[in-house]
């Protein structure tokens, strides 16, 4: 799986560029097409509303590309939103799923003092290697047992669950603006500015992902923060290659062709027109690569290369469990589930963000 | 053709020039590699002692154009742990990683080509549910942790497995693998498998749908005729790439899986000298695995040009 993070990148690319065109191009277009008979600049009227939508939260390309709200479009507002987006979930019971899995392990980082049950640093060796409740020596007071040192392992898990999400939240967003802005910047100066940056991005995504982060991770030292560079910095190439794919594909289309006609300055045409259509897929690939790199995290973590070992997270727990593996195994086993509940949940969650935002995909799958 | 090739080939030569770049330079970045390169417990007067020898009080340029001349014959120079030079190190394990990268390529081949293709022509099926499941526990589930639970079942519970170690036997002066190999190839290859799957799937489903496919059924063909000669040679051409992809990663080492089953190969060797923090070692390591890695992208490339005109032209 390494590369997992690597590995990974490479299906979840191909899938999203592929997209996203279609549902780009007949929401402005139809909306050109329907203004242009009262004259020029009511034009330009109706795609600045329609851009002031776009900026909420890309629900407008959820709508354009469904097809399924195009009247109520003038019914704005968060609830309606809210609603919508709950039915579309609700069709699609995996991604359904995947939002509740999600939801559940942000809830239990964002809580973790108020739902574990014990303090999960405190060693207390009596209690020592604990089996899990349904065995016949366990008990209520430790469900998923206590490691070597007797700490509890589901508040260790709970509380694991807030340096996998930390990680993974500041990674995605170091990665996500930085690549972004490098990616709008070499899509749309071309020339030989772009052939250089896709040049350097191309190599850094030829490299074995995992051979260089444990690299890096060995000269640095281990930390929290040194764990959210690392994967933000060597993550950037990704957001990069997707974005200026995009812009690509978009300076072309009939949406911004018009908008240069009437003489919309580069800034405008970046911040209202381009922008908002890039929500859909960086929103996407935000979700496969926070998950790879809550994956990573923990794989950093069980060679010891993550943060410090007095802090709970779950690659820390998987390694100290390892030594135990055949007498206590449920020591190591609980925290590789947690790791699998989470990627589930956050697979499930981007694959149902892909269909949604792309309704093309959608039909070839079903 | 030829000048595709040819530009692929200065691309790639590119690549690993960067790759030597950063392999240098990240040393560099810490401020004084010759504390990196030396046990904590040296005295000054070693650490300086070292510096001269190594050469690393020289102008960085100077040391990056000498740096840059040996590794391009292969001169790492040596690990300081095993007072040997890191290249030989490295082709000692290479034959280890291979096994276990070529086994674990077989078995993902072998079981996700034909469940992507089950799936991809009964979409909706009981099989199509399965394989989709699979390709998304192959992505989902670390192997590192997969390895654990393997060997605390097949190993420590039903005892089939070795739980650790690489055993070979030799038969007319052939090193062959012997039953060790399968647990750490089957973790490692079900993230494979799983990309396997869904590319199988996705692109069986594309082409069910094309007319030549409707041409052969109209003709009379039978099924799995269809099915072979049709569907799936065309579902090959990007197949490949993510093979030659996938093998590339699978041949740099595993450092999870070989750690785990103390698998003799290069990503146990990289685990172990940054233990050690054995840097000229890993610096080889980082380097060896990069050209593996590019290469078989190159030859990735070069195939899918040969397979698929069309790419030649782009």
């Amino acid at each position: 799986m390494e590369k997992s993070e690597p590995e990974i990148k490479p299906m979840h690319q191909g899938k999203v560029m592929d997209k996203s065109e279609p549902e780009v191009k007949p929401m402005h277009q139809g909306k050109v097409m329907e203004k242009s008979e009262p004259g020029i600049k009511q034009m330009h009227q109706g795609m600045d509303t329609k851009v002031a939508a776009a900026k909420k939260g890309g629900e407008t390309s959820l709508q354009g590309g469904t097809g399924l709200a195009v009247d109520e479009e003038k019914k704005k507002g968060l609830l309606h939103f809210v609603i919508y987006t709950g039915r579309l979930l609700l069709r699609d019971k995996a991604g359904a799923v995947g939002l509740v899995m999600f939801s559940m392990v942000v809830f239990a980082a964002l809580f973790a003092p108020w739902i574990a049950p014990h303090d999960p640093m405190k060693q207390n060796l009596r209690d020592s290697k604990k089996p899990p409740v349904w065995y016949e020596k366990g008990s209520m007071e430790y469900p998923l047992g206590t490691d070597n040192l007797g700490r509890d392992i589901l508040s260790r898990i709970i509380y694991g669950s807030r340096v996998s999400l930390t990680v993974g939240f500041f990674g995605v967003l170091i990665a996500c603006s930085l690549g972004t802005v490098i990616g709008l910047f070499s899509g749309f100066k071309g020339g030989r500015t772009d052939n250089l940056i896709m040049g350097g991005v191309n190599m850094i995504l030829a490299l074995p992902y995992l051979v260089f982060v444990v690299f890096i991770a060995a000269i640095l030292g281990s930390s929290l923060l040194n764990v959210i560079l690392i994967f933000g910095f060597t993550d950037i190439p990704i957001f990069v290659r997707i974005t200026r794919g995009e812009v690509i594909k978009m300076r072309t289309s009939g949406f911004v062709e018009s908008a240069e006609s009437i003489g919309a300055t580069n800034t405008r045409i970046i911040f209202s027109h381009i922008l908002p259509n890039l929500l859909g897929p960086i929103i996407t690939i935000a979700t496969f690569e926070m998950s790879a790199m809550i994956f990573y995290e923990a794989g950093l973590g069980f060679l010891g290369l993550s943060v410090p070992p007095s802090i709970p997270s779950w690659g820390n727990m998987l390694a100290a469990g390892r030594k135990y593996l055949t007498i206590y195994p449920w020591i190591a086993t609980f925290p590789g589930l947690a790791i699998v509940f989470t990627g589930l949940g956050m697979n499930l969650l981007g694959d149902w963000l892909r269909d949604v935002l792309d309704p093309r995909m959608r039909r070839v799958k079903k | 053709m030829k000048r595709y090739i040819i530009s692929r080939v200065v691309q790639a030569i590119g690549i690993l020039f960067g790759v030597l770049f950063i392999v240098f330079f990240m040393l560099q970045l810490t401020g004084d590699p010759v504390s990196l390169l030396i046990s904590r417990h040296a005295s000054p007067e070693e650490v300086e002692a070292l510096r001269d020898e190594l050469g690393f009080n020289r102008p960085i340029l100077v040391q990056f154009t000498s740096f840059i001349s040996r590794a391009v014959v292969g001169d790492f120079g040596k690990s300081l742990r095993h007072h040997q030079p890191a290249m030989d190190l490295i082709l000692e394990r290479l034959p280890a990683t291979m096994e276990l990268a070529v086994a674990a390529l077989l078995i993902s081949l072998v079981l996700g080509i034909p469940l992507g293709l089950i799936a991809g022509s009964n979409p909706g099926s009981f099989w199509d549910v399965l394989s989709r499941g699979t390709g998304l526990l192959g992505q989902t589930i670390p192997n590192f942790w997969l390895a654990l639970i393997l060997i605390l079942v097949f190993s420590v519970n039903l005892g089939w497995f070795p739980s650790f170690g690489r055993e070979t036997w030799t038969f007319m002066g052939l090193t062959l693998p012997t039953r060790s190999v399968f647990l750490p190839a089957f973790s490692l290859s079900l993230f494979t498998m799983g990309q396997l799957i869904r590319f199988t799937r996705s692109a069986v489903l594309e082409i069910r749908s094309e007319d030549y496919v409707r041409t052969a059924y109209s003709k009379g063909l039978a099924a799995h005729r269809v099915y072979i000669r049709h569907i799936l040679r065309n579902a090959s051409i990007p197949l490949i790439s993510i093979v030659g992809v996938q093998f590339g990663y699978l041949l740099s080492g595993s450092i999870y899986i070989e750690t785990i089953f103390s698998w003799p190969g290069l990503g146990n060797l990289l685990a172990e000298s940054i233990g050690n923090r054995d840097f000229a070692l890993v610096q080889a390591i980082a380097f060896f695995s990069s050209f593996v890695v590019v290469t078989l992208n190159l030859l990735t490339d070069i195939a899918y040009g040969l397979a698929d005109p069309r790419i030649r032209y782009e």
